[in-house]
């Protein structure tokens, strides 16, 4: 199936092995694709219009865009159920619309106001969906490898069969903590996949000036974890291998997940992005881009232009609704600077 | 003359141990290295080699006595050829230390001008002190801690313990004697040495809404993961408005041992107590450990739980039954009139021995036990400051921005006018924990520097 993504990648973000899994994973339907494209154009075009209302002062503080990436989440996403968990860490609006949390009451949360997942007490980096299984939204690097770790020994303790997505960035492929949860997991073979999405940029220190194995899914060699290289660009090629990685985790334990994938945006709004060149983007975006790329094959699938139009209208409409929501949902009261600070005995 | 085999210390804190069992007879030939005995400690079962060839000539202490002090003698070997009227003259007293050093005592005085403050509501714990009279057992608090663990994991299946050392090894002080037994590798789990990574897995855990006790074989080793500590667990309730809480107890042995130099030997009490979000307790009685850590266990939130190694060993009378006490209360150990000493964890024993003195002198102190330091329960504080007038607070931690510190602005901002002497405060000295014996001891806090602190509140 799939692989055509991956042709001519410019420097970074192609994996090693070219990125097809090689495995002869049933053709996805036309449905299914459908799905995937909604998906992924509601988390660019959410994060776009994120872009502008902190271009108007109307989202505060550190705001880390997921444009580029948005295959990653919801190849995998496909892959598992609704009782499954899942973590990231601060580059995490993706991963909550992925989930299902509300795209209303995340842009509420970006602007601060009452309606956002946390009340306007979290912001950007700290969300968090019991309902959805969504566990956050942490902004400390590397920390989701060992909470994650935490939910997935929590699966097992309670005799479930659920597992655990465990989100981080190449950065935090290089943090303590990571390296003492691999060790942990394989130690008790716990049901966790480690989800690296390799966006090549540890904020403006390259995966080659910052990693001695610059293959991040080597990373697990020493603990006997195995671990894959994914085109992270190709929704279909992260679903197929989302699939098989879910089923050995189920039954056998931990496994890393490499996604090769790119950011367009800079690290936060406020990165210049100087540490890589424009050519370099744009080869990206018109090359590889997980969206184009999609709806270039719906097309060859038969759909019409119109119905595609339509997809992107009804996304469009959403958002504006959400970011309307978001803007007129009131601040929080100030007597909830001293709630939720313990509970109750 | 025969040699002397005397009670060793194995282990720092160690001051007496049990003789198990003897494993040469009298009349065995004794090579160096051979092992003697089995030595029970506060800590382990430890075997006892000789370091002199020779016969075993008598057994001074037969197996299965108990609480021998460290350096009695316990057997007498004879040289080869010498003759058993040898063992007939008394044997060699143990060799006396000479006294050490007074260093001068610890004393800050506070007098600023109070700066009003808006301080959020603070939560008025629950009276619910069980009754004095009610039936006790003696215990150590080591004892009390595990009993604690015990009966709250065999009333909640979603309470299991993590750490260094806790299954197999039934704790590195012991403290989880008999856990794994009951309670099997699922609940009662070894970790690898890895702090910041496994209080990650707890907190991940408690995310799930299981009730994890996290031990740190000391909080010296928290310092690695204290980012979980503070930013995954105390925080999240908070970042997430409410959704996410976060029961988890983060305990083990905390402040300075014996001998074990900087590193091992650091007070956390103010660093801790000074994160909202969490909940600090620093008992000093076996019932208060009891009580205290089963109270940590049901509590929703993330609870930081501060022992002392130097009081696992000690006995205390611990009310029988089903002991909970509410968290952020603090308890009067010892009424008086005259001056307020507030202490927490050993520091109460050093405040106790020092109001024992005072009464020699005709000063009535009162001896308040924090047990908890958030919430600090200062209403208890401002009472007995109201009536004495004077306040000197106690701990092992070093001065700057320490409980005592807290205290003290705490009771000028509230009490200004009950106070008739500045606050004073004795801390440890302000420098790395020291490991020559001498040094150590100038370096923490002890019972003179208590009563002249409290001297010097009263102008005597």
């Amino acid at each position: 199936m799939v692989s055509k993504a991956t042709k001519s990648a410019p420097s970074g973000g192609k994996p090693a092995n070219g990125g097809g899994n090689g495995s002869a994973a049933k053709s996805p339907s036309r449905d299914e694709m459908l799905a995937y494209y909604r998906d992924m154009l509601l988390i660019r075009r959410f994060e776009e219009k994120a872009g502008q209302l902190y271009g108007m002062g109307l989202i505060g503080g550190f705001c880390h865009l997921y444009i580029g990436q948005e295959a990653v989440v919801v190849g995998m996403q496909a892959a598992i159920t609704a009782d499954d968990m899942v973590i990231t860490s601060y580059r995490d609006h993706g991963h909550m619309l992925a989930t299902g949390m509300n795209p209303k009451g995340v842009m509420a949360e970006l602007t601060g106001r009452v309606d956002g997942y946390s009340r306007g007490k979290g912001g950007s980096m700290h969300m968090f969906s019991r309902e959805k299984n969504f566990f956050g939204g942490h902004g400390i690097v590397g920390t989701p490898a060992s909470l994650g770790l935490g939910l997935a020994f929590a699966a097992r303790y309670r005799d479930t069969d659920n597992i655990v997505l465990a989100y981080f960035g190449d950065g935090a492929a290089n943090q303590g903590q990571v390296a003492e949860s691999f060790n942990m997991a394989q130690l008790w073979k716990l049901p966790i996949l480690f989800v690296i999405e390799n966006n090549q940029y540890a904020m403006g220190t390259s995966v080659a000036r910052s990693s001695a194995q610059t293959q991040l899914s080597k990373r697990g060699e020493s603990f006997g974890i195995p671990g894959r290289q994914v085109d992270g660009m190709d929704v279909l090629t992260v679903r197929a291998a989302a699939d098989e990685a879910v089923a050995y985790a189920r039954s056998e334990g931990p496994m890393i997940l490499e996604m090769m994938t790119y950011r367009y945006r800079g690290h936060s709004m406020s990165d210049p992005a100087k540490y890589r060149t424009r050519e370099e983007v744009d080869k990206v975006k018109t090359e590889r881009d997980p969206i184009d790329h999609l709806r270039g094959r719906l097309i060859k699938a038969g759909l019409d232009e119109d119905s595609l139009k339509a997809i992107d209208r009804e996304i469009r409409d959403r958002i504006t609704a959400a970011a309307e929501f978001a803007q007129q949902s009131p601040e929080p009261d100030p007597s909830e600077l001293y709630t939720d600070v313990l509970l109750d005995a | 003359m025969p040699t002397a085999v005397r009670m060793p210390a194995l282990s720092p804190t160690m001051t007496h141990g049990r003789i198990a069992r003897w494993r040469k007879s009298v009349g065995e030939k004794v090579a160096s290295g051979d092992v003697l005995a089995e030595i029970e400690t506060d800590k382990a079962t430890m075997e006892l080699e000789a370091a002199d060839e020779g016969v075993l000539g008598k057994v001074v202490v037969p197996e299965g006595s108990d609480e021998v002090p460290v350096n009695e003698v316990i057997a007498l070997l004879l040289s080869d050829g010498e003759d058993k009227a040898a063992l007939d003259k008394s044997p060699p007293k143990a060799p006396e230390r000479g006294p050490a050093p007074q260093p001068k005592p610890v004393q800050a005085r506070l007098a600023q001008k109070p700066v009003p403050v808006k301080e959020p509501n603070r939560p008025k714990p629950a009276s619910t002190e069980p009754a004095a009279g009610a039936a006790t057992v003696t215990q150590t608090v080591r004892d009390a801690l595990r009993d604690a663990m015990a009966e709250e994991m065999r009333r909640d299946p979603d309470v299991f313990l993590m750490g260094e050392e806790v299954a197999q090894y039934e704790g590195a002080y012991k403290v989880s004697q008999g856990l794994l037994a009951e309670f099997g590798p699922r609940r009662v789990v070894d970790t690898p040495i890895t702090e910041y990574g496994f209080a990650g897995v707890g907190v991940g855990a408690a995310y799930a809404g299981l009730k994890p006790i996290v031990e740190f074989m000391t909080f010296n080793f928290a310092m690695q993961a204290i980012d979980h500590i503070v930013n995954s667990a105390a925080k999240t309730l908070y970042m997430s408005g409410g959704q996410m809480p976060v029961p988890i107890v983060f305990r083990g042995p905390n402040g300075p041992a014996a001998r074990v130099a900087a590193q091992h030997s650091q007070d956390f009490s103010a660093w801790y107590a000074s994160v909202p979000g969490l909940k600090v307790i620093s008992p000093y009685t076996a019932a208060d450990a009891k009580g205290l850590l089963k109270a940590a266990i049901r509590d929703p939130n993330p609870v930081v739980f501060l022992e002392n190694e130097l009081l696992y060993g000690r006995s205390f009378e611990v009310p029988a039954g089903d002991y909970v006490l509410p968290i952020g209360k603090a308890r009067i150990a010892r009424e008086g009139k005259h001056v307020t000493i507030v202490a927490h964890s050993i520091s109460v024993a050093h405040s106790l021995a020092a109001a024992d003195d005072l009464a020699k002198d005709g000063i009535e102190a009162e001896v308040i036990d924090l047990r908890t330091l958030r919430p600090l329960d200062i209403e208890t504080i401002l009472a007995s400051v109201r009536k004495t007038n004077r306040i000197v607070s106690v701990e092992e931690a070093w001065p700057t921005c320490g409980i005592g510190a807290e205290i003290a602005a705490l009771v000028v901002q509230h009490a200004f006018d009950d106070l008739d002497a500045p606050p004073a405060r004795v801390t440890g000295q302000d420098v790395p924990l020291p490991y020559a014996a001498n040094l150590e001891k100038l370096a923490l806090s002890k019972p003179e520097h208590v009563v002249a602190a409290a001297k010097s509140v009263l102008y005597r």
